[in-house]
């Protein structure tokens, strides 16, 4: 009897420690919350990159003045992209803002998972028109805008002025891929470490594949024709790999298999890279006397060229609303604060000039400050985006829209194997036409799977 | 490190035995010598990602990603107070409670769960005993999908409850088979003992057993708390803004366009801080509980 009374006790003390922890729960789960005031809380889902965390910084000032509480979801692109799909496909509305790139934009407006912006962006004050017009063809789907420019890029060549001048050498205005491997070659130094060019090598299709692709572009190259025939082992794009391959081999950075913007901005901003050619946003950290050393001995050049007229990339890290948000008209108030002309005279009276987020509209380029600060990469990066065409940027027309990516859903896990054996040719550990071969059945496969081509 | 140090050579006069033991260690001496340095070397090439990471958070940003490496710098504590000045504490208290509460909630269910699978086995319990284990074999990803839609219709997206009862669910197995492993391991004439003196089951788990197997509670404890403290996957499906924790908040600095590697150091450096010392004061629990159940 009294074993029985005792083993009932200790099940009653089992159950009260069990459900004094789960009662224990929502008090803790609290104390992460913060936020909440008065008005309304809207979760933007955002990336890491610097001008972010700026905008982070300085959404108190939009608090303060809106009574919206913003609470941030800083995640890398990859997981943000994956987070933000699921949450909109089970409809479970967590972020009212999320930030995607040129590449999502279409496929997520086709998918009815953002909502169209035009109406917001027409309202008085927001100045839609002073957007730059081909990063807002290129975040538009059938003529709709369906996410508000942050800041844009397009890629250029940057190089060390001093450098060249002490070889004797000249940078052409408007240089072609055959006098870039030209100068690579004379600049590249082996006693003083320092390589004629840095180029990316590292997989990812936002990595080697975004400055691959624009030399395949330029060079009559492309991946897919009008009938998503893959063209990756054709003539021309044959030839533009090569001479990437070959550039990077001979005349790049050590290492190149494994170089990104970041590495590569490393070597150029201490001196072991006489050029880089990137993303036009790599400007402001290399003109930062902070992060570099080369601040102040930089010079510009538009995208290199060989067959056509224009060869830089476009991207732009852009705000838009998901279809589940409850809350879309706090959202667009934060977005129209976010990407408005204020916006970006508040960082540059808060922050400081260079760190404008640059590339989203043309008034940007006419403060006095600005080009005073800025002047040296702003006049170029401001050439270098207009000059894109995101409709065809090759000698062909292509049935997609998009410069150093193709806009089809299947393209993220494609562009990554693709790039896999790219870099592996890079190393060294397969020769161009073996990655090329490879990456045609890929494409070939992902045409067929996908239901592109008859 | 557990390498144990070479005896040092015999001093004075030495005996007959003695000569011959010292001359077994002499034929033994270059072999345990090489498993020192063999310890040794796998000892340092495990630590020093952590003793980089160390370093590397005392780094200017463009100190931290130079090629060679930098080795002489002058230390900064930017980073440190770049990443409190980025609201670190939410994700930290986030992380704390769903690892502490789901490492109780593990330890309160499996010690009985462990028990009824050893020392009072029920039916099939050989069965059960792999049902469990099963779970485990399914990668997270597979079930991400289901716990994600359950998670939402029952409003507890974005909540440490579900994170600690997902850590709990994802724990529990690994903690039932530590624990009944330590059970076995109990010489059956004590428990017979208080059995015959009249304890009751609960008597005897809270009397008998728990004091005897308590190092390898702690250790399974332990381990439980770091699988839950460290964990990425879950904890970046199901949560967003209120619940996320520390692994979330540190991928937070991975950036495309830009230098992270010195604040990202550092915000590493303050998540294993809390590992480290609860490591700390349980080594001495925890050496001994490891070892309990291996030894027959």
């Amino acid at each position: 009897m009294q074993s029985r009374r005792r083993s009932t006790r200790l099940r009653t003390a089992y159950g009260v420690a069990l459900s004094a922890v789960v009662l224990a729960v929502p008090a803790c789960a609290g104390a992460g919350g913060g936020g909440g005031g008065s008005g309304e809380t809207i979760t933007i889902a955002t990336v890491g990159n610097p001008q972010m965390q700026d905008i982070e910084q300085l959404s108190s000032e939009f608090e303060s003045e809106h009574d919206i509480s913003v609470e941030f979801v800083t995640l890398p692109e990859n997981e943000l992209r994956d987070q933000v799909t699921q949450d909109i496909a089970t409809g479970a509305g967590q972020y009212d803002i999320v930030t995607i790139g040129t590449y999502e934009t279409p496929i997520w407006a086709e998918n009815e998972w953002i909502e169209p912006l035009d109406e917001y962006a027409s309202e008085d004050g927001y100045d839609v028109d002073d957007i730059l017009t081909p990063v807002r063809d290129a975040l538009s789907y059938e003529d709709t805008l369906y996410a508000a420019p942050f800041y844009g890029e397009s890629s250029f060549l940057m190089y060390r002025e001093d450098l060249l001048d002490e070889a004797g050498l000249t940078m052409p205005e408007q240089p072609t891929w055959e006098e870039v491997a030209e100068l690579a070659a004379e600049l590249d130094e082996e006693e003083s470490g320092t390589a004629g060019i840095c180029l990316r090598g590292l997989p990812g299709w936002g990595e080697v594949l975004a400055p691959l692709n624009t030399i395949i572009h330029t060079f009559g190259g492309r991946w897919y024709d009008e009938d998503w025939n893959a063209q990756l082992t054709s003539e021309e794009t044959t030839e533009a790999v090569q001479f990437y391959v070959d550039l990077v081999r001979e005349h790049g950075q050590p290492g190149a298999a494994n170089s990104g913007f970041t590495e590569c901005m490393t070597a150029v901003s201490q001196g072991d890279a006489a050029m880089w050619y990137d993303a036009t946003v790599g400007a402001s950290s290399l003109e930062d006397p902070n992060e570099s050393d080369a601040a102040g001995r930089m010079g510009y050049a538009q995208a290199p060229v060989q067959e056509t007229e224009h060869g830089g990339w476009l991207w732009a890290w852009s705000l838009a609303i998901p279809s589940t948000s409850e809350r879309k008209d706090a959202a667009w108030e934060f977005i129209s604060w976010a990407t408005s002309k204020e916006y970006i005279q508040l960082v540059g009276e808060e922050l400081g000039w260079t760190r404008v987020p640059p590339g989203s509209r043309a008034s940007t380029y006419e403060i006095p400050e600005y080009q005073e600060e800025a002047g040296e990469f702003a006049e170029p990066t401001l050439e270098a985006i207009e000059g894109v065409d995101v409709n065809q940027p090759g000698l062909h027309e292509q049935p997609w829209v998009g410069v150093q990516y193709i806009a089809i859903p299947e393209f993220q896990d494609l562009g990554t194997r693709v790039s896999q054996e790219i870099s592996a040719a890079i190393a060294g550990r397969q020769s161009v036409t073996e990655a090329l071969d490879k990456a045609q059945s890929y494409a070939e496969e992902t045409a067929e799977s996908g239901g592109y081509s008859g | 490190m557990l390498e144990t140090a070479p005896t040092p050579p015999a001093s004075g006069e030495a005996s007959h035995s003695e000569r011959a033991a010292a001359a077994r260690r002499r034929t033994r001496r270059p072999r345990s010598l090489g498993v020192a340095a063999l310890a040794w070397t796998v000892g340092l090439v495990f630590f020093f990602p952590v003793l980089w990471m160390f370093l590397t958070g005392f780094k200017h940003e463009s100190e931290a990603s130079t090629t060679p490496p930098t080795w002489l710098f002058v230390p900064t504590f930017d980073q440190f107070r770049a990443i409190l000045g980025r609201d670190f504490l939410p994700y930290f208290l986030n992380s704390l409670t769903a690892s502490v509460l789901s490492t109780v909630l593990v330890v309160v269910l499996a010690v009985p769960a462990a028990y009824a699978l050893s020392l009072a086995p029920v039916r099939r319990w050989k069965d059960a005993l792999f049902f469990f284990i099963s779970t485990r074999m399914m990668p997270p990803v597979a079930i991400i999908l289901p716990l994600y839609i359950i998670a939402n219709n029952i409003g507890l997206l974005d909540n440490v409850t579900m994170l600690s009862v997902v850590y709990t669910v994802m724990n529990l197995p690994i903690a039932v088979w530590m624990i009944r492993s330590f059970l076995v391991e109990l010489p059956a004439e004590v428990l017979e003992a208080s059995r015959v003196d009249g304890a009751s089951i609960g008597t005897e788990i809270r009397r008998i057993i728990l004091p005897m197997i308590a190092p390898g509670v702690a250790a399974t404890a332990l381990i439980c708390f770091i699988f839950a403290w460290n964990e990425f996957f879950f904890a970046v499906s199901l949560t967003s803004t209120k619940a996320a924790t520390v692994p979330v908040f540190l991928t937070g600095f991975i950036t495309a366009e830009g230098l992270f590697l010195a604040q990202l150091s550092a915000a590493s450096m303050m998540a294993a801080l809390p590992v480290i010392l609860a490591g700390w004061v349980a080594q001495k629990w925890l050496v001994r509980g490891l070892s309990l159940g291996a030894v027959k």
